[in-house]
């Protein structure tokens, strides 16, 4: 009786851990509603400037990428940039950003545009769908966790882990021959 | 005790009327959703099958409930019987009764028999039935739509031999009294399925496969439709509207949503036009004749000739319009129209465009 009164409490505990439930906040703010924190260039006048780290808590929950994955072919942004290979547009599922792959630089182009061909979305599309875009969008070159980011795509798959850029070395020692460590 | 037990009767009498009324009160008149009031060939297969089910389960029923009852009291008099002669010490208390247990076999076999006959009888009707309900159509002139399914809205597509006299529309289809409709279905998503009651029964779209469906509406009227496929957040309110009406009424219907978007006249319209297209609505919306031309939520073109906004909601009036566009999240949950903060001028004209679109 008293194993049970102690062991019951703990049971209730245990199960209770796993209440807390995933919120899906469908009223965002519209999309002109939107207050001006991110800067478009890094390069500033006087000292150099730090740029907020904006972190994107969409980028852990898989319904918001899969959203994401959604809204990328919706508002096509495969029309240009295809499934992430590239075409019109630049590749998105390599590890080489034109201008920058943190969260907070793939949302400046989205929101901004960019030269040579980036459309702006400002006003368009309201900011909790750019950053489930934005989430994807990293999703493609491995940058979000494995188990979040939507697996069984359609098209040909993206990177389920980051490319790790490794400069071509040569490296020469004695009484060895020239080994040379290839990029992935 | 006997007054307990007359009250715990009159309880449940008294409750099991109140359930009585409260079902029949779902009897009343023709009804715009039901199956039990067919307009068309297929939805009166069913209804025939349904109502074949109803009333032979219940005289079943009723027949098993009499046979229980017996012999619960046949039982309950022999054991009365056999505990009032229980002084006789000679006699033992089990007796075996071979004439008796010969005939209970007979009748256990016999009933078994039976219901494995009545079972059989019911799959041979539920087998006419869907043959009778499934079969291609026969007919000249089908009208052959395209529905589309999706979270959680429905897309119809006209299609014709003419290419630009194809047209699509959302939520609301019409069709020609007398005249068979065949409509091949997809969805753009999860599995939905199409079921209007009054007209056929149900149909499932499935994504990335076609599934077809042919039914006909006997009697004009507006038959109310629901996806009966559980499909996420709104599936509740994922409904359509069937509007069957005669062949005239139907061709000029269909004439009018095959041509664009009426220019806007007013200034405001002209000024609702502007914000239409500079505004997030462009994302998603077409309105054919303009330079919106998404595909992501209903076609537009002839939004103000619609019963309904929002897969059958909310009826078509300006101020659930507004509501709805402003801030959609609060009617269904989830859906995907983001809010809209559009200032009072603005959101008037829109709405004037909007209306003006017949």
């Amino acid at each position: 009786m008293r194993l049970a009164l102690t062991f019951i409490p703990l049971l209730v505990l245990f199960f209770l851990v796993s209440c807390e439930r995933e919120q899906r906040n469908f009223r965002a703010a519209p999309p002109a509603a939107r207050s001006e924190s991110l800067t478009q260039s890094q390069i500033q006048p006087g000292q150099a400037y730090t740029p907020p780290q904006t972190k994107n808590p969409t980028e852990y929950k898989a319904y918001e990428l899969s959203q994401g994955k959604q809204l990328y072919e919706q508002y096509n942004c495969s029309g240009c940039h295809f499934h992430g290979g590239g075409g019109i547009g630049p590749p998105l599922m390599d590890a080489k950003w034109i201008y920058g792959g943190d969260p907070q630089n793939v949302f400046q182009t989205v929101i901004e545009g960019r030269p040579n061909g980036m459309p702006s979305f400002r006003g368009k599309i309201p900011d909790a769908q750019v950053w489930q875009i934005v989430a994807y969008v990293r999703s493609m070159s491995g940058q979000v966790p494995k188990d979040a980011s939507p697996g069984r795509s359609d098209s040909m798959n993206t990177r389920s882990e980051p490319e790790q850029l490794v400069e071509p070395t040569v490296t020469k020692q004695a009484g060895q021959p020239p080994s040379t460590v290839q990029s992935k | 005790m006997s007054a307990s037990i007359k009250s715990l009767i009159k309880g449940w009498l008294s409750a099991s009327t109140a359930t009585l009324c409260l079902m029949l009160a779902g009897c009343t008149g023709p009804s715009t959703q039901s199956s039990v009031d067919p307009m068309g060939p297929q939805a009166r297969h069913l209804s025939r099958l349904w109502w074949f089910f109803c009333y032979s389960l219940s005289a079943i029923f009723v027949i098993v409930v009499i046979v229980l009852l017996l012999s619960t009291y046949k039982g309950w008099r022999e054991s009365r019987r056999a505990l009032e002669d229980e002084h006789d010490e000679e006699r033992p208390l089990i007796v075996p009764e071979p004439e008796r247990e010969r005939s209970m076999k007979r009748v256990v076999l016999g009933a078994t028999l039976l219901t494995g006959l009545m079972l059989f009888v019911y799959l041979i009707m539920s087998f006419i039935t869907g043959r009778a309900i499934s079969s291609p159509l026969h007919a000249e002139n089908v009208l052959t739509i395209e529905v589309k399914g999706h979270q959680w809205w429905w897309e119809a597509r006209y299609s014709d031999p003419t290419p630009s006299r194809i047209f699509t529309t959302a939520n609301e289809i019409h069709i020609p009294v007398g005249r068979p409709v065949m409509l091949k279905m997809t969805s753009t998503d999860v599995i939905h399925s199409f079921w209007v009651p009054n007209l056929m029964g149900k149909k499932d779209l499935i994504p990335g496969k076609d599934t077809t469906l042919m039914f006909q509406a006997d009697r004009p009227g507006v038959y109310r439709g629901q996806c009966a496929e559980y499909c996420g957040l709104q599936h509740a309110h994922m409904a359509f509207i069937v509007v069957a009406e005669s062949e005239e009424q139907f061709a000029a219907w269909r004439e009018a949503q095959i041509n664009p978007a009426l220019e806007p006249q007013s200034d405001s319209e002209k000024r609702g036009q502007q914000v239409f297209l500079s505004s997030p609505c462009i994302m998603c919306h077409t309105v054919r004749g303009t330079q919106a031309g998404s595909l992501i939520g209903p076609d537009l073109t002839h939004v103000g000739s619609r019963q309904t906004i929002a897969a059958a909601t909310l009826p078509n009036t300006r101020g659930h319009l507004s509501g709805w566009i402003v801030d959609s999240q609060s009617v269904k949950p989830g859906n995907r129209m983001p809010p809209n903060s559009l200032n009072p001028e603005d959101l008037q004209a829109l709405l004037d465009y909007l209306q003006s679109l017949k």
